[in-house]
């Protein structure tokens, strides 16, 4: 596999130094207003330890508050605003999360006891939903390979299986009489997909846990992939040799595949994915739309996995 | 029943359907103000745009629901129809220009590629498309001028309330109990329709006598 070659930005370039140090003073005024609205998950919020990492991407990015309150996360309902508004009742720790399968050395692992054990990163990737708009998001993660690494996947394993927490009590999306989706959520990727130096298991974002809204409080991030592919709250992993299933793709077979590769010349059937728009970035007028890039931009890194491939056939 | 069917004083009359236009418009203004100062979340355009769409399906539900409230129930609000039908094509006129505008940003080509290609926005289209010989022709000039073809002529809103449910339904990745409730009620209203001619036929006689009864009782 080629030598990873980060683009050579610094992250002062994106962001001033003296407003970086300063943002928690800046987002407190500016949220003031929606601090009501999930007041609760933010109080659990905690500052994390993090280390610079060399994935970063040469964009603003996106608002603490957009990046909270503007959430695909159907445990808590359909509406973007659910996740924020309903997700107080939700507790993030004590947590575990389960791997087994195909691996020597299953085993069940304390989230806290992982992220002292292996160095978080601070990672800014893009993130594409597969609705067409887009965000950049400073992650605090561990690679997933480091978790892989540890329960010594075997040989035959092909492919990694992800699984969401059900609590109907704590989720209110997944209590009532319509229930959008089967739950639990499942994700799926290829075991070199998952090894990916890319791949994230994130545990933070903006330098602090995660709020309950965006998947506390350990979720996945696949930057070259559809948004929906980076399952939250997981509980279990398990290593498999067949292709696992994924709730978008059981859900709707015709419009959401496995792989869910960023792909501006693969249409969604029902809109175009050529461009995207990125959130935060202009309010209302002159809408601010982004070409979308093939892999999200990360083609240089990941395009490789995927050679020989019709990628309109595997979308 | 007849405490429903209030009657204002005649004079009040003309105004109260002016009124129902600015009350009807409302909702849209303040929430493009909403917008306009960055107080509509994360995603204002898309939020504004579904919000129009939304209140395009509600007013055409009440549009449609008038003549089964005045039969069933006697309510009759039949005055205020007309405007009830012209909100709906008005939101519908504006959810179209918010899409177009500030959602494509005036991309023509992408527009065109949309409708042609995609089946729930051509459904959207379509039912927007019709609506607007209906909304040339809801005046009393008309009326008095195409006679009953004004009647045929407007029938095609059954055809529109059926394009839009479907494009409304096909509009999200799953059904939400909100749409099902919307949706549900743009079938029954329709159907209602089909079979409002044989059961008028067989309750002419009362029909005429309730309203009568109604218009002393007023």
């Amino acid at each position: 596999m080629p030598a990873y070659r980060p683009p050579k930005i610094a992250s002062s370039e994106i962001t001033p130094q003296q407003l970086y140090l300063r943002r928690r003073e800046f987002l407190g005024a500016a949220t003031l207003g929606a601090m009501a609205l999930y007041g609760a998950s933010k109080a659990s919020a905690a500052a994390l330890s993090v280390i610079e990492s060399k994935y970063t991407v040469d964009e603003k990015t996106t608002p603490l508050k957009d990046v909270t309150t503007y959430n695909n996360f159907y445990e808590f309902g359909l509406d973007k605003g659910d996740p924020a508004a309903l997700s107080g009742d939700f507790k993030p720790l004590p947590w575990t999360v389960k791997v087994d399968g195909m691996v020597n050395k299953p085993g069940t692992f304390d989230v806290e006891a992982l992220m002292k054990e292996f160095p978080i990163e601070s990672r800014t990737y893009r993130m594409r939903c597969v609705e067409a708009w887009s965000m950049v998001i400073p992650w605090d993660g561990l690679p997933l390979a480091s978790l892989l690494n540890k329960v010594e996947p075997l040989g035959s394993a092909k492919y990694v299986a992800f699984e969401t927490v059900v609590r109907p009590d704590e989720m209110p999306g997944q209590k009532g009489i319509f229930q959008s989706l089967d739950w639990p959520y499942v994700e799926g990727l290829r075991l070199d997909e998952a090894r990916h130096p890319l791949t994230l298991l994130a545990v933070g974002l903006y330098g602090e846990t995660l709020p309950n809204q965006n998947g506390a409080p350990i979720r996945l991030v696949v930057p070259w992939k559809y948004g929906f592919k980076g399952i939250k709250s997981i509980v279990r992993i398990t290593l498999t040799d067949k292709e696992p299933k994924n709730t978008w793709q059981v859900t709707n077979p015709q419009e959401y595949g496995f792989y869910a590769n960023v792909n501006p010349e693969v249409d969604h059937p029902r809109w175009s994915q050529a461009t995207e728009r990125r959130i935060g970035e202009s309010g209302f007028f002159g809408a601010s739309r982004h070409p979308t890039l093939p892999f999200n931009g990360y083609a240089d890194e990941v395009a490789s996995l995927y050679s020989g491939m019709d990628l309109r056939k595997n979308f | 029943m007849v405490g429903f069917s209030f009657s204002l004083p005649k004079r009040w009359q003309s105004a109260s359907v002016w009124a129902l236009y600015a009350v009807g418009l409302l909702p849209a203004a303040w929430t493009f103000y909403l917008g306009a100062t960055d107080q509509l979340g994360a995603d204002p355009v898309k939020t504004f745009e579904l919000f129009l769409g939304l209140w395009t399906i509600r007013f055409l539900i009440l549009t449609l629901a008038v003549s089964p409230a005045r039969d069933l129930f006697g309510w009759n609000y039949l005055r205020y129809r007309r405007a009830l039908g012209l909100l709906t094509f008005y939101y519908a006129l504006m959810h179209f220009t918010v899409y177009m505008v500030l959602d494509q940003a005036l991309d023509i080509s992408m527009v065109v590629n949309d409708v042609l290609k995609r089946p729930f926005i051509m459904f959207g289209m379509a039912a927007l498309a019709l609506l607007i010989p209906l909304a040339l022709t809801s005046n009393n000039f008309s009326i008095l001028r195409l006679g009953p073809n004004w009647v045929r002529l407007h029938r095609l809103v059954y055809i529109v309330a059926a394009a839009g449910a479907v494009h409304f339904a096909l509009s999200t990745k799953v059904l939400g109990l909100q749409q099902y409730i919307y949706v549900g009620l743009i079938i029954l209203l329709i159907l209602y329709r089909s079979w409002r001619p044989i059961a008028r036929s067989h309750k002419r006689g009362q029909g005429r006598e309730r309203r009568r009864a109604t218009a002393i009782a007023s």
